[in-house]
């Protein structure tokens, strides 16, 4: 792997800080601590500012009309994206636009028409149901919600939690258990349409993102045709796989991102702040935090880059991207943790973004697969068969 | 947990505004038959928190009755008690923005 940037990547990556320095940051300022969206006059007005920039739709193909730019970049991209207050989960909240569910550029041409193409076009948008109360980390054996098929159409009964805009959305993927005895391969992804009779979202789950909740949904009796079907039938566990691990690169760029940001203010505060008589920054206890933060990003930001680097080139990239994930947010966990330390009082009060950073960063050492997992795939890539 | 308010509404006025703190949460204005008029939270942005967002309320005399909860996930809650007028309803309490309805999900209780 390269270790230095290209030029090329230097000049895309300082024009996105700019963006977030000259374009977010200030208009944040005026916002809700919590907030997650932009008023709307401005959102449209950063958009096309990011379209005229050629950087739009950033997570999508080129042959689909997004920018043609390699998987570190777009990584690199992701850590300058992520640096502000809501940076972790709405990075310059949206206005770099992305693909939704990349699932869907698997799908049938039918399905393309109906779902993918109105979705790039920011006409549609859709949710991804996996998770059921019944668990999270192991999907393919706690999957449920079943399947039957009648005819044409496919009824599904069952119910799924920790659903992200599933309130919102027109259409969703489901995964449902078609084949009771089969396992991972009994499990079918099948595009719902939100306005099916006997969709219901049942309530809103709070969490520790005050700005954005989850939902649990419940399906009665919903009749879905077969020719909404994602991929095969009983192979929908590979769909839910995929995304799981490509996922993960994006997702440790955003950490990085934050513990970036965190740390910066750190170290601008440690040099300010006077304490009997000599700043901060003087002090070895303050010196050392701020040492062991350095050493923990760029830990992260390497071991991130490694995943994207593998996946870009088509290696098998599991193992890193689970490292990558793994890495990621322990450390950036560690890095806010020592930055609210360093701040004092200031650092857990609303006027900093170190304690919105501390509670979602949390949720991030659970989402998209929690530690344990990712120490689970890389022990079972590292000692094979043998764990099973 | 409901996701309901059950606590009663209590007359908006000054010895009642004392009670209220300046936590973050989210209130309900209502008139003399308790009917909502409002649905609105006490943010970080909020000076005086709930008790400065009801103090406002009463000055503009706007509402009768009202009632807090106080919550760290003011945004989320506001937006759940706004969808769930929606559902009850068909539309947003009156002194609502209606243009909010398009920024809400869509939710069906049990």
């Amino acid at each position: 792997m390269e270790l230095n940037l290209t030029e090329e990547q230097e000049m895309i990556v300082g024009m996105v800080r700019k963006f977030v320095q000259n374009e977010i940051l200030p208009l944040e300022m005026q916002l809700d601590p919590d907030a997650d969206a932009l008023p709307a006059e401005h959102k449209t007005r950063l958009v096309e500012k990011v379209k005229q920039m050629g950087l739009y739709g950033l997570d999508i193909p080129p042959e689909y009309g997004g920018p043609d730019l390699d998987m570190v970049t777009r990584t690199l991209l992701a850590i300058e994206m992520s640096q502000h207050r809501a940076g972790l989960y709405v990075p310059c909240y949206g206005v770099f636009g992305g693909a939704g569910l990349a699932q869907l550029f698997e799908a049938n041409d039918d399905q393309k028409e109906r779902y993918l193409y109105p979705t790039l076009r920011g006409e549609k948008s859709g949710f991804f149901g996996l998770t059921e109360p019944s668990g999270g980390s192991d999907p393919a054996r706690a999957i449920e919600t079943r399947a039957v098929q009648d005819g044409d159409d496919w009824i599904i009964n069952g119910s799924k939690i920790f659903i992200s805009g599933a309130d919102k959305a027109d259409y969703g993927l489901v995964f449902a258990r078609t084949s009771p005895d089969k396992g991972r391969g009994g499990v079918t992804c099948f595009i719902v349409d939100t306005d099916t009779p006997g969709f219901h979202v049942r309530r809103i789950v709070h969490t520790l993102r005050s700005a954005r909740y989850a939902t649990e949904l419940q399906f009665e009796d919903m009749r879905v045709p077969a020719r909404n079907i994602l991929g095969q039938l009983n192979k929908g566990f590979a769909i839910a796989n995929d995304r799981l691990s490509r996922q993960r690169i994006p997702y440790s760029a955003g950490c990085i991102g934050v513990a970036i940001a965190a740390n910066k203010m750190a170290v601008e505060y440690a040099k300010q702040r006077e304490t009997f008589g000599a700043p901060l920054s003087s002090r070895q206890a303050i010196q050392w935090m701020l040492v062991d933060n350095e050493i923990d990003i760029r830990h992260a930001r390497w071991v991130t880059l490694e995943a994207a680097d593998k996946a870009e080139k088509g290696e098998p990239f599991r193992t890193e991207a689970a490292m990558a994930k793994l890495i990621a947010t322990e450390n950036a966990s560690r890095v806010v943790d020592r930055c609210i330390q360093i701040h004092g009082g200031y650092g857990v009060t609303k006027d900093f973004p170190f304690e919105r950073w501390y509670r979602e960063m949390r949720i991030r050492r659970i989402g998209e697969g929690p530690s344990e997992v990712q120490r689970h795939i890389i022990a079972r890539d590292i000692l094979g068969s043998s764990l099973r | 947990m409901s996701i309901r308010i059950t606590k009663p509404f209590i007359d908006l006025n000054e010895e009642n505004l004392q009670q209220v703190n300046g936590n973050l949460g989210i209130y309900q204005l209502a008139d003399d038959q308790d009917r909502v008029l409002k649905t609105g939270y006490a943010g970080g942005k909020s000076l005086f928190g709930l008790q400065g967002e009801l103090r406002d309320a009463l000055q503009q005399q706007t509402a009768a009755r009202f009632r807090t909860e106080i919550t760290s996930a003011y945004l989320t809650r506001y937006q759940e008690l706004l969808m769930l007028h929606q559902a009850d309803f068909g539309e947003l309490p009156p002194l609502n923005d209606p243009a909010d309805v398009n920024n809400l999900g869509r939710l069906s209780p049990a």
